[in-house]
């Protein structure tokens, strides 16, 4: 049985089909969530992808998160099934307090889109262990409010429980805390991540593909579990 | 320490995308009855010195110059009494 | 002041009425009163004021554009041709491509942010009317000096705009161009191409047939947007009771814009529109007037139904408005209770607001009173037409007799004369590194992004499972303009054309966006007519018809006018993307070869404006043949693996290509300066027709067999090899000293 994989589309979502793309390219079916529907389909896994979400207004994720289908992914999150918030949907994430945190305006007040370098510090959650802990990837960044703060005691306890997933490496593009781009919850099932992994799948049109490895990842957490 | 603050709004006759997101969300979420929203900025300026007519000519210079962009927003600028 | 309706006009044919303040000239007013046979209401007055403006009705300028016509080449590919919202055009494979670019140029000096991000918007739904999905944009941009007060105001707003607007939308951005010059101080230039994909049979136009059809208004609600222009008009009919003012920027809502094009795709998919039309300039007037002209005449409108976002306006004010993010469309009365459905479903606001009849007039009520009957193609296709005065100005001889020669401008004469020089044009605002600007702009949504930023096109994957792609670039120098507008035109499409060539697709089309001062200055009205003359005759020689573009006119300051700024872009097609040839030098140990003639033309160059700011002598010559036999050459190359990378020479020669590839691909590169030559004039000349290409050793005897045959000349000049540009016998500079030059410079004067 194909493993299935939902994207979930919001009003102002845009790299929905991107990370349909990318699931598709790993082996699996993506499968397309309406923000107004509740019924996840039976999809396997959950992707939010990057956009602006409501035109990031408000805040970035603030109206999203109280969409219908938020309300079923976030039980179906707290039971274990693997989610992955991506740029927007990791802002997502963070106002449905799946995750810690928040993701403010780029210390550089611009957006930014860069071919960013990342060390993979946790390759032990579902989205990422198809990676080594400590391998260093390069994925697009492109983002306005990336960067990733939170209390020094919040930061202290992911930074001891493992639970921070990637870092910026070189250069910290956002101004992001402790140079954290991606996080995940301490079951490891929730994963949110600034950088683009769906845009790294292709040698055509990513600086690289070593983004794939995120949508593998799950497909064999999946098939394990 | 005195302090003045400065109010930002869109002028009313201007478009304010995000007040609409807000108010087209609200009754989403069983907040009814709230017809219109419009979102802006509020700036806390600390004065060193007395906030006479002097300083707050100089304030409402600064707004008008920087704070606000007067082609699209309006702006006031009040005193908040101290302590509060 | 009373409603002023058809009949009350009737009834008071001599109250007087504010043409003038309007813009609209004596006898303009008088044929208005003749079409009608009395004078217009306020309401009218207002549509065909702003239908007949410059903006709406290219006066000045359409004696001179129907050249693009009647020059026209014949071109198999055009599907659309001038005069709807875009040209269309065919790609294989059942696929249509629609294209163009558009100015916002004056409104993004006035409120940068907003002028830029609502120039994207319009672009944007003028393709997404057509029927097509966007999938890219770009942005030709020119600023006054870098260095000047006004330009740190006026860039970073325009790029924040078009980022904040462009990114949000979720559209990459493939590339643009960004000029400093003080000419430009008072009048930047905004312009914005957008380029869509459609199959053939999903090309959609505007017009609007079929009595009883409906006419639907969705999107934004309709606020006093934009109507600064008609306040003179409106500021009689106002009570005390309703705002004074109306503001003349327009704000715009990306979000909003998202949805309607989701919601508009929707709709096509499902093929619910007989006729379709966005609302640009001129709002609900142009937009009803242009739909009822291009269909059968006829067509009813109930402004009440109008929805509002201020209560407050007035039916003159409605009809004008500005508001972005709307669009227009005409639909079979049993596929409105659907349309209506799609979109609910994506929280877009719709409406129906009249109907097609059977007449051939626009009637348009207000609570129930004719408020406007006029026969729309009046307004919207029967403008007036000005034939404007033209002649040479009087200082063109003495600008072009000032040419650029080694006795007026000092050449270097030593190695590290020729390094000084090499590295002041690679740090000139003008050739300097555009990252900072570009890395503000998303170049990756869509996942189909093969070339932008740094590349001599933007090229974009059409179909993933055959890899069709399509390739846009666009180019203009005014300063070769403004020394000779006929050849300066013509410079701005071979440029494109051959950068799109570079990529390794074939040229198809050309849209372009002339920017100009006043047409009512014969010098800038010869400028403008011997550009468009240039260009139409170049379009017919390369086979590649002008689609549709836009004219920018009155960019001045006082008398000074902005150099005469052509824009080209030119659509090109690519059978295979994963066959596109990059820039950059990736392999060591290839061979460089230098294609076409160099000869001592630096009139207009780089090098003058970098080194000696000097404007003088006659722009480079043009040799279409010559540009289109080496097209064919780097398309046949790339399609048969023979290159590895291409860059076309322009802005600062060799000496900047060379700079630019070696930095995007890593590699340095030793140079022979071939014998005979001047090494000067190899590395700063900017003669036309020319590309340097890097090819594999295994592939040299074909390559060079194929020049032969072909009678291109193809002169070895070096080897990619090492970190460092080595000039041989003159100087070399490591590629980090050449990164400092080139990198950095934008962010240190505006960052």
């Amino acid at each position: 049985m194909t493993t299935r994989v939902g994207v979930v589309t919001f009003p102002g979502s845009l790299d929905d089909r991107d990370a349909q793309r990318a699931v598709r390219l790993a082996g699996a079916e993506p499968v397309a969530l309406w923000h107004r529907d509740k019924d996840l389909h039976q999809v396997d896994a959950v992707v939010l992808p990057g956009g602006f979400s409501y035109g990031d207004y408000l805040r970035c994720g603030a109206i999203s998160r109280f969409s219908p289908v938020m309300e079923t992914v976030i039980e179906q999150a707290k039971l274990g099934m693997p989610v992955l918030g991506i740029c927007n949907g990791f802002q997502v994430l963070c106002e449905s307090h799946l995750l810690p945190g928040a993701l403010t305006r780029n210390d550089s007040l611009h957006f930014i889109c860069r071919d960013q370098k990342l060390r993979i510090e946790n390759a032990g959650t579902a989205w990422t262990r198809d990676y080594s802990a400590g391998q260093e990837i390069v994925v697009p960044l492109k983002n306005g409010e990336g960067r990733f703060v939170a209390d020094a005691h919040v930061l202290d306890e992911l930074e001891a429980e493992g639970r921070v997933v990637a870092r910026y490496l070189d250069v910290n593009p956002n101004g992001s805390y402790r140079d954290i781009a991606g996080i995940t919850n301490a079951a490891g099932n929730v994963v949110g991540l600034m950088p683009h992994p769906e845009h790294a799948v292709e040698p055509l049109t990513g600086p690289t593909t070593e983004g794939l490895g995120f949508f593998t990842s799950v497909l064999k957490q999946l098939v394990n579990a | 320490m005195a302090r003045v603050v400065v109010d930002v709004m869109l002028k009313p006759e201007i478009l304010d995308p995000q007040g609409q997101a807000v108010q087209r969300a609200l009754p989403r979420l069983g907040f009814t009855g709230i017809a219109d929203v419009r979102q802006g900025k509020r700036f806390e300026l600390d004065v060193e010195g007395p906030v006479d007519d002097a300083a707050l000519a100089r304030i409402r210079e600064a707004a008008e110059t920087f704070l606000a962009n007067t082609v699209i927003e309006d702006f006031t600028v009040r005193v908040e009494e101290e302590g509060k | 002041m009373s409603l002023d309706t058809v009949k009350n006009a009737e009834q008071t044919p001599d109250a007087a009425q504010p043409w003038a303040e309007l813009g609209l000239k004596e006898d303009e007013y008088a044929r208005i009163r003749e079409i009608l046979g009395r004078r217009p209401t306020g309401a009218e007055l207002a549509m065909y004021s702003v239908m007949w403006s410059e903006h709406c009705s290219y006066k000045s300028s359409k004696v001179h554009l129907k050249q693009f016509g009647e020059k026209k080449p014949d071109s198999d590919a055009m599907l659309v041709g001038i005069g709807e919202n875009a040209g269309v055009v065919d790609v294989g494979q059942g696929y249509a491509v629609t294209f163009k670019v558009e100015s916002h140029n004056h409104p993004s000096y006035i409120e940068p942010y907003q002028g830029a991000a609502t120039g994207i918007g319009g672009i944007v739904r003028d393709i997404l009317a057509m029927g097509a999905r966007p999938v890219a944009v770009m942005d030709p941009l020119r600023f006054g000096a870098a260095d000047h007060p006004d330009t740190r105001r006026v860039l970073p707003g325009i790029v924040a705009g078009i980022g904040g607007y462009g990114n949000c939308l979720g559209l990459p951005n493939i590339g643009g161009e960004v000029v400093f010059d003080s000419c430009y101080q008072g009048n930047p230039l905004v312009n914005a191409l957008c380029v869509g994909v459609m199959k053939h049979e999903d090309i959609h136009l505007a017009q609007a047939s079929g009595a009883g059809n409906k006419v639907i208004l969705y999107g934004a609600r309709t606020g006093g947007d934009g109507i600064g222009g008609v306040s003179v008009l409106a500021s009689e009919t106002f009570d005390d009771t309703k705002p004074a003012k109306r503001p003349a920027v327009q704000v715009g809502d990306p979000f909003q814009e998202k949805l309607l094009i989701e919601c508009t795709l929707e709709i096509f998919r499902e093929k619910l529109v007989k006729g379709i039309q966005d609302l640009g300039g001129a709002g609900l007037s142009c937009a009803t007037s242009e739909l009822a002209s291009a269909g059968s005449g006829g067509m009813r409108i109930e402004l009440d139904t109008v929805h509002l976002r201020d209560h407050t306006l007035s039916p003159e004010e409605i009809l004008m408005s500005e508001s972005q993010e709307r669009m227009c469309a005409i639909v079979e009365p049993d596929k409105v209770d659907r349309f209506l459905e799609i979109c609910e479903k994506w929280d877009v606001i719709a409406n129906v607001i009249g109907e097609v009849t059977d007449g051939e007039r626009l009637e348009i009520f207000w609570h129930g009173e004719l408020v406007v009957d006029v026969p729309p193609r009046t307004v919207a296709h029967e403008g007036p037409t000005y034939e404007r005065p033209y002649a040479r100005p009087s200082w063109q001889d003495a600008l072009q007799a000032d040419a650029p020669t080694a006795e007026r401008l000092a050449r270097p004469t030593t190695g590290e004369g020729l390094k000084a020089d090499l590295l002041k044009v690679a740090s000139h605002p003008n050739q300097a590194s555009k990252s900072w600007i570009t890395d503000q702009y998303d170049r990756y949504v869509l996942g189909n992004t093969v070339l932008s930023v740094g590349e001599d096109s933007g090229m974009i994957r059409i179909d993933e499972e055959t890899n069709l792609g399509v390739s846009v670039a666009t180019d203009g120098n005014g300063r070769f303009a403004k020394l000779d507008p006929y050849t300066g035109a013509q410079l701005a499409l071979a440029e494109a054309y051959r950068n799109v060539a570079a990529g390794g697709a074939k040229p198809l089309a050309v849209s372009d966006c002339l920017n100009f001062g006043s047409p009512e200055d014969p010098d800038v009205m010869w400028q403008f007519a011997e550009a468009t003359r240039g260009l139409a005759d170049a379009c017919l020689v390369l086979g590649t018809p002008v689609t549709g573009g836009n004219v920018s006119l009155y960019n001045q300051t006082g008398e000074v006018a902005i150099h005469p700024t052509p824009v080209v872009a030119v659509l090109g097609v690519i059978d295979d993307v994963t066959r596109r040839t990059p820039t950059g030098f990736a392999e060591e140990g290839q061979l460089l070869y230098l294609l076409g003639d160099t000869a001592d033309e630096l009139g207009g160059s780089a090098w003058s404006q970098a080194v000696h700011e000097h404007l003088g002598g006659l722009p480079p010559t043009v040799d279409l043949e010559r540009e289109r036999l080496l097209g064919d050459i780097l398309i046949a190359a790339s399609r048969d693996g023979m290159i590895d990378a291409a860059h076309d020479l322009s802005d600062g020669g060799l000496g900047q290509a060379l700079v630019e590839s070696c930095l995007k691909g890593g590699h340095g590169a030793r140079i022979v300066v071939p014998e005979g030559t001047d090494p000067f004039v190899l590395l700063f000349s900017e003669s036309a027709g020319r590309a340097v290409v890097a090819v594999p050793r295994s592939e040299e005897l074909r390559f060079n067999d194929m020049c032969t045959a072909r009678g291109l000349p193809a002169t070895r000049i070096g080897v990619v090899d090492g970190q460092d540009l080595d000039v041989q016998g003159q100087f070399s500079v490591s590629l980090a000293e050449l990164k400092d030059a080139h990198t950095g410079v934008i962010e240190a004067l505006l960052g």
